[in-house]
């Protein structure tokens, strides 16, 4: 059993079950799923400011905070007490493009190359950990939502701005990969 | 079940009910936390595979995952089912505006680059790559800076 828990589930596995927290959320407190609100309490909870957007009784959606605090634990259980003793295994043409790029790294979820302490202070670092990170939090908050808030609960309630949202997540995220990365990796090789 | 159009932000607390037991939210986010790291969601290969167009792995994950919520959300509504504490289920209407346009594209972006959405940033932290808490206080910041000129972007 704890050899079939430890090995990469299938992606109907998750599928289903990522999909059950939207009715699971809702029957035990009336929440709605969507993980990018999170962000926007921790700045109305830790950065005092008269911004009119950050001036809400963060308190009463502090189950978000809960949610995504589980998110950090259930990330460390997953890797270190349920982790693949294996090498993940991805399509071997990604894996040649992203050789191309430098990649050299394919053992764990992610390539050390790019996302290790030692890049913190380099041009990789700027382009992986701070624009990208800005991207998502400014992105996400413009859109009303990522992809648990539109692409799961909002597709799940049958709403059109979240097909659109998914739509443009898609675009953006196709765009960056074929025409952006090239760019970065010539710019930070 | 009913619409809530005033909804203070994405994934709002729809519930009237005061004192509640907080711990069970944590409990579903470890699930889901777990989730996240076994079906490998939070790899940026698995994201970089999904943009190329190379793998099935993560359209997968979430066509099912919306199969499943829109199934779920039907029934809900179509049983007037109510919450466990007995309250009417109120679903938070979308922002309908080109922010939704923009931001996403923007959204998308940042995805490509990370290989990971807001959920994932969390569990990549938890899995060991520590570094990814700059990413995280970096999105922090990106959405301050939205709440800060949000009145001068077009919406």
């Amino acid at each position: 059993m704890l050899e079939i828990i430890k090995s990469p589930w299938h992606w109907s596995v998750a599928g289903v079950l990522i999909g059950l927290t939207v009715p699971i959320l809702l029957l035990i407190g009336n929440k709605n799923f969507g993980i990018s609100s999170s962000l926007r309490h921790i700045c109305a909870a830790c950065i005092p400011t008269k911004i009119p957007f950050f001036n809400y009784d963060w308190k009463n959606e502090i189950w978000n905070l809960f949610f995504v605090g589980g998110v950090l634990i259930g990330g460390f259980i997953g890797n270190f007490l349920l982790g693949n003793p294996d090498n993940i295994s991805i399509s071997p043409d990604t894996m040649k493009d992203l050789q191309a790029f430098g990649i050299s790294d394919f053992k764990g979820l992610m390539p050390t190359d790019l996302f290790s302490w030692d890049n913190l202070f380099t041009l990789k670092g700027l382009v992986f950990f701070v624009l990208g990170g800005f991207l998502v939090g400014f992105g996400t908050r413009w859109a009303g939502g990522c992809t648990s808030g539109h692409s799961i609960m909002g597709l799940s309630s049958l709403q059109l701005p979240s097909l659109i949202a998914t739509i443009c997540f898609m675009v953006g995220g196709i765009l960056m990969t074929h025409y952006g990365l090239p760019l970065i990796f010539d710019l930070i090789k | 079940m009913k619409l809530d159009d005033k909804n203070i932000c994405d994934a709002p607390n729809e519930s009237k009910v005061k004192s509640e037991n907080n711990l069970k939210y944590l409990l579903v986010g470890a699930i889901f936390g777990i989730v996240f790291v076994k079906a490998e969601i939070v790899s940026w290969f698995r994201i970089q595979e999904m943009f190329r167009f190379q793998s099935f792995h993560m359209y997968g994950v979430i066509g099912t995952a919306v199969v499943v919520g829109i199934i779920s959300v039907y029934i809900l509504k179509k049983f007037n089912i109510k919450t466990f504490s007995g309250e009417e289920i109120v679903i938070a209407k979308k922002p309908n505006n080109k922010g939704v346009i923009y931001g996403g594209l923007i959204f998308g972006m940042g995805w490509a680059i990370t290989g990971a959405c807001p959920g994932p940033l969390f569990a990549q932290i938890g899995s060991g790559f520590g570094v990814i808490t700059i990413t995280l206080l970096s999105a922090i910041l990106g959405t301050f800076t939205y709440g800060a000129f949000k009145d001068k972007l077009p919406h």
